[in-house]
């Protein structure tokens, strides 16, 4: 009963912020004027801001944020730690060294998608070492030790793209997508990305029962008739293809996945199959939150999304690190 | 009938085996003890009869496909791990995870079966992680009995209980095989299974060296031989009493 009052709340709260995302923005637009156009004008300014400026940036607000919270908790209920997080297997940091290449050699210049399809390649090929390193008979160890080294290569990868570029202004173009951002996004964006998204988001919910059973240990899960070649293997799947496409839209955006599940876990009762919900509307009500904050504080200096989420998201973290330390003491 | 059969099993760390070839056959009513010093095999031994591990030999457990082997028996690992600050209640429901069907009202008629056995109604919404050991213990114990399966493997189910505990939960599994399920599991305390187990099986080094009724099975010249101790044991019009009492060796 609680938890669905819950699932209701945070669906509501999504609602508003979505509703709230369509309406702010540089361009003034009265409140009727702007839904009128959403849904019945045609070919006028306002019918061209709110159809592909302020609707793409919403629904990619609210799917990145839900696959980030949602990729978290399922990490994080896998590992059976509350530390865990999406980038864990490396597949966003595989993702953005894809986009950096793309943007470094200029193939990002010469097609729309050519940036976020080369994500998508830098994330499929991590998924690719991951499986092989730690596929379905490696332990969780395997799958934590592979994750680091491939994030560690991938961000060696970054750097020396970063060290050998051309000009200044190629590093900071690099350097600035790397904070994360849901600014002039298209529905082009919208159309690659979100079928990754939910066809991960997918998976990553078929997960329930498996991961309530691992809460008591892979030994007593698998006798419960869980398989946990399989579960890992739809993990590291739904992950990929979720949090890949995500970084390839828009960019890295830390502390969601580690962040929202964090947050919820005590409203859910701290079951993961009941988590796993939560933590998807959750964190797409952060992150339209953070897309809405970055709008209205600094309007006319870009302020990035992932500097944003980094920027609340960790003193938030300390403090409840800190309310732990208490409570275990 | 038999709700557990080994044939010739063996498991390998390495090239040496750490089960030994052991054939054994468990049937519906029994209590089975299982028996032996540390590093005898117990834990590696169930954990392959679940079919948890690699090995050779057959085990009927083993060969079923995951779906029926967790209708068929629970397994309580000898870890006591508990992730996350759950409620006891939703714990022990996570013995239901193999009855996807069973329906809402089953699954909680089979929890409060479950509590109700191990005396833990008024634990239900209590955090898990929040218990003291023992308890946990118990709450885990709770949750394979949710299972309801024919049988049950425990890895030492008992270990670091106070004494009623104890006591309770040999009765509870005494009671299982008297409704004609079956119960293995290991155990280090000799007096307690000799007084609540109906057969104990004795391990020594991999391979099954006693198997048998308590009295069959706790000879002098086994506990010499295989515990290297030496021991009082007696009917008494209390029940079988066992005591070791000193080392030989």
């Amino acid at each position: 009963m609680r938890y669905r009052l819950l699932l209701a709340g945070l669906s509501a709260l999504v609602a508003l912020l979505f509703a709230v995302s369509l309406l702010v923005g540089p361009a003034a637009l009265g409140l009727t004027e702007s839904l009128s156009a959403l849904f019945r004008g045609q070919g006028e300014a306002v019918v061209l801001v709110m159809r592909e400026i302020r609707l793409p940036r919403a629904i990619l607000a609210l799917m990145v944020g839900g696959v980030l919270g949602l990729s978290g908790a399922a990490m994080q209920g896998f590992l059976r730690n509350p530390l865990a997080e999406p980038g864990l297997v490396g597949v966003s940091s595989s993702a953005a060294l894809g986009a950096v290449i793309a943007l470094q050699t200029g193939i990002a210049a010469s097609f729309t998608l050519a940036l976020p399809l080369s994500a998508l390649a830098g994330a499929a090929l991590s998924v690719v070492l991951i499986v092989a390193l730690a596929g379905p008979r490696g332990g969780a160890l395997a799958l934590i030790l592979a994750g680091i080294a491939i994030s560690a290569l991938a961000g060696a990868g970054v750097a020396l793209v970063l060290n050998l570029s051309p000009n200044p202004f190629a590093a900071a173009e690099i350097v600035f997508w790397m904070m994360g951002s849901l600014a002039d996004r298209s529905m082009t964006h919208v159309a690659l990305a979100v079928p990754f998204m939910l066809a991960g988001a997918a998976l990553l919910l078929m997960l329930g029962r498996g991961l309530d059973a691992l809460t008591l240990g892979e030994d007593a899960a698998e006798s419960l008739g869980v398989r946990l070649g399989r579960l890992r293997m739809v993990v590291i799947l739904g992950t990929a293809l979720s949090v890949g496409a995500a970084v390839a839209v828009a960019g890295t955006v830390g502390f969601v996945g580690l962040v929202v599940p964090h947050i919820l876990r005590p409203l859910v009762g701290a079951r993961p199959s009941r988590l796993l919900p939560a933590a998807a509307l959750g964190g797409a009500a952060m992150l339209l939150a953070a897309d809405i904050a970055v709008r209205v504080i600094a309007p006319d200096r870009d302020l990035k999304l992932g500097v944003l989420t980094a920027l609340v998201g960790a003193p938030f973290f300390l403090h409840l690190i800190w309310r732990m330390r208490r409570l275990e003491a | 009938m038999s709700l557990l059969s080994l044939s010739h099993l063996t498991v390998r760390r390495g090239c040496c085996p750490v089960v030994d070839d052991v054939t054994l056959t468990v049937s519906g009513g029994e209590f089975v003890g299982l028996i032996g010093p540390n590093g005898a095999g117990k834990t590696t031994l169930l954990r392959a009869a679940m079919g948890l591990l690699p090995h050779d030999g057959q085990s009927s457990l083993a060969a079923l496909p995951a779906r029926l082997r967790a209708r068929a028996a629970a397994f309580l690992p000898q870890s006591r791990e508990i992730a996350w600050p759950v409620s006891v209640e939703a714990l022990v429901e996570l013995g239901r995870v193999p009855h996807p069907g069973a329906g809402a009202e089953a699954d909680r008629q089979a929890v409060d079966r479950a509590l109700a056995r191990m005396g833990l109604q008024g634990y239900r919404g209590r955090i898990a992680t929040a218990l003291s050991g023992g308890e946990q213990a118990r709450v885990l114990i709770a949750r394979t009995l949710a299972q309801e399966t024919p049988l049950l493997l425990a890895d030492e189910p008992v270990a670091g209980l106070d004494p009623e505990s104890q006591i309770r939960a040999m009765q509870v599994f005494a009671a299982l095989a008297a409704e004609g399920r079956a119960v293995v599991a290991s155990i280090h305390d000799l007096g307690l299974a000799a007084r609540h187990c109906t057969r104990l099986v004795m391990l020594a080094r991999g391979r099954l060296v006693a198997d048998g009724a308590p009295a069959v099975v706790l000879t002098p010249d086994n506990l010499a031989e295989v515990f290297g101790v030496r021991a009082y044991f007696a009917q008494t019009p209390d029940g079988p009493v066992f005591q070791p009492l000193g080392v030989i060796r």
